[in-house]
């Protein structure tokens, strides 16, 4: 069996084979795998005994299960109004800079991901932005270099 | 001279801490489900995330419904832009949210409930099993059967609408689901399910404990009770206030304005954007109004000061509107899609001045034939922002 198989298989036993299941599974494989590949969600169809097409329906529809290959790091900046008219452009610009990607991109050494996102909750201090499952809030250019620059150094 | 029911009064009941979710959870649970609904009905509490439905008659008709599989849903897929409160309350009490979902078991009779987290909330989760474990194990001591459990979303803001959430629950495609059937008959797994706002939660709990006088002797008549707000935009004190229903905006943009407010968006992307001109006859509270206009909100209070172009604020919302409908009705689909092309191409100056009458007109077609409230809402900040401030769509 292989890796992905495996995990499948034990998120499988862990949360059920049920219909129900089926959101718990596909965050599960994305915590570890980062995106969802056809390979996975035609896995995943065949752990559950249910169409692909269902699988793979129910995974695009949510914007946090990504289906296209990410870095470990997945940055999102909330792009939503207020963070949008708190200086959200800085933000991007400042991580484009220092990662040297666009928005959508993964770096070429697969560490890092930019992606916006629609509101966060934390309008009350915005900018904000996630990585991976961790919030950071009153953004400024300076704090966000410091903060990339520890994840660079991980 | 404000009229004394549209002042601005603080409350502190949510996020006062008395630890005694034990004594109230132990009292509650002496008392019959009638009893328990009657305190409800009589504080009237109407839902807090938005929509502002009694919260007593919630629970009534579910418990009025056959079959002993029922389930309690506490709804923190809280994405309305502008909205934070209940991870603060999630945070800091989750106690008294936990102690009110049991306690709605114990009335509709229903032995699980669920906490519907949204996924950027995750970080959440190690603190709220926590707390979850330490309260189940006190129910257990106590003999009631009754258990909750995390389900994450994915970042799907529709997964708020409650019948998306069961969807969503269920392993689907978060879409909205055709109403009727409502919830309280045919909800989660099909079996008759309450869904409440964190907030609203916290507030039963506020309710049994000081009893329902207590809650309706603040706000104004339809508008019992205290709110929960989240201000942002441009304020010099951004964060979350519990205030009294009722208030005048004046009231609200004398406390919470930097001075030069321009508008405020009242109730999120999906409500309504009050120009200056209006905030003295707008007040905040759900419908059935003293005098002039009462607007609703889940708590999202956004200010916008003279330097902010309410095109670029429309955009934003439409943008937001169109990636998050879910797709699976026509006039939200391509209705929000068209909005924001349309927006876009009379600033460009491609299409008429006139052409905004046009759009106007698809809102309201999308008010009366979209399926579920994201699509029937954006007419609300739509046609308030487009008619207030026609001239910035323009030049």
């Amino acid at each position: 069996m292989s890796a992905i198989q495996d995990l499948i298989k034990n998120l499988a036993d862990e949360h059920g084979r049920e219909r129900p299941n089926l959101l718990p599974i596909l965050q599960g494989v994305v915590e570890q795998e980062k995106f969802l590949s056809e390979y996975s969600m035609s896995e995943i169809a065949r752990e559950l005994d249910i169409p692909a097409s269902d699988v793979y329906g129910t995974a695009t529809f949510y914007s946090f299960l990504e289906h296209h290959n990410m870095g470990t790091y997945i940055i999102r900046v909330c792009k939503t109004i207020t963070c949008s008219m708190k200086g959200k452009n800085q933000i991007l610009l400042t991580i484009q800079d220092m990662l040297k990607i666009g928005l959508g991109e993964t770096t070429p050494d697969g560490k890092f991901s930019l992606l916006q996102t629609n509101c966060l909750g934390w309008c009350h201090k915005a900018p904000a932005m996630l990585i991976n499952d961790d919030v950071f809030t009153d953004l400024t250019p300076e704090s966000v270099r410091e903060i990339l620059t520890k994840y660079i150094k991980k | 001279m404000v009229a004394p029911s549209y002042q601005l009064k603080r409350a502190d009941f949510i996020f006062k801490n008395d630890n005694d979710w034990e004594k109230i959870l132990d009292r509650t649970l002496q008392r019959s489900p009638q009893e328990l609904i009657n305190e409800l009905m009589s504080s009237e509490l109407k839902g807090r995330g938005g929509a502002g439905f009694p919260t007593g008659l919630k629970w009534k008709l579910t418990l009025e419904e056959p079959g002993n599989e029922k389930y309690v849903i506490c709804n923190a897929d809280e994405g309305e832009p502008g909205t934070f409160k209940d991870r603060e309350i999630l945070t800091k009490v989750p106690y008294k949210v936990l102690t009110a979902m049991a306690t709605c078991g114990h009335v509709i009779g229903s032995k699980k409930g669920y906490i519907y987290l949204r996924g950027e909330y995750k970080f959440l989760v190690p603190e709220l099993k926590k707390a979850i474990n330490e309260f189940e194990y006190y129910c257990k001591q106590k003999g009631l059967d009754f258990t909750i459990q995390i389900f994450l979303g994915s970042g799907a803001y529709i997964c708020g609408e409650e019948t998306a959430l069961f969807d969503s629950m269920e392993g689907k495609r978060g879409e909205p689901r055709n109403k009727p059937p409502y919830p309280t008959s045919v909800g989660y797994l099909k079996k008759p399910t309450v869904v409440n706002n964190v907030e609203t939660l916290a507030h039963t709990y506020t309710i049994f404990k000081y009893g329902a006088n207590k809650f309706y002797d603040l706000g104004v008549q339809y508008s019992r009770g205290s709110k929960l707000f989240s201000v942002s935009g441009d304020t010099p004190k951004p964060g979350i206030y519990e205030l009294e229903l009722g208030m005048s905006l004046q009231e609200f943009v004398n406390e919470f304005g930097d001075g030069d407010t321009k508008a405020v968006q009242v109730g999120g992307a999906s409500g309504f954007l009050v120009p200056r001109k209006r905030f003295e006859s707008t007040s905040i509270g759900y419908r059935g109004k003293l005098s002039g206009i009462s607007l609703p909100t889940g708590g999202s209070m956004m200010l916008f000061n003279s330097s902010r172009s309410m095109y670029n604020v429309l955009d934003n919302y439409l943008e937001f509107f169109r990636e998050e409908s879910c797709g699976q009705c026509t006039p939200c689909r391509v209705g929000c899609q068209q909005l924001h092309n349309g927006i876009k191409a009379v600033k460009r100056g491609e299409k008429p001045a006139q052409y905004l009458e046009k759009l106007l007109k698809l809102t309201e077609t999308m008010k009366l034939t979209a399926k579920c409230g994201l699509g029937q809402s954006v007419a609300n900040s739509f046609s308030s922002i487009v008619e207030n401030f026609q001239e910035e769509m323009i030049y």
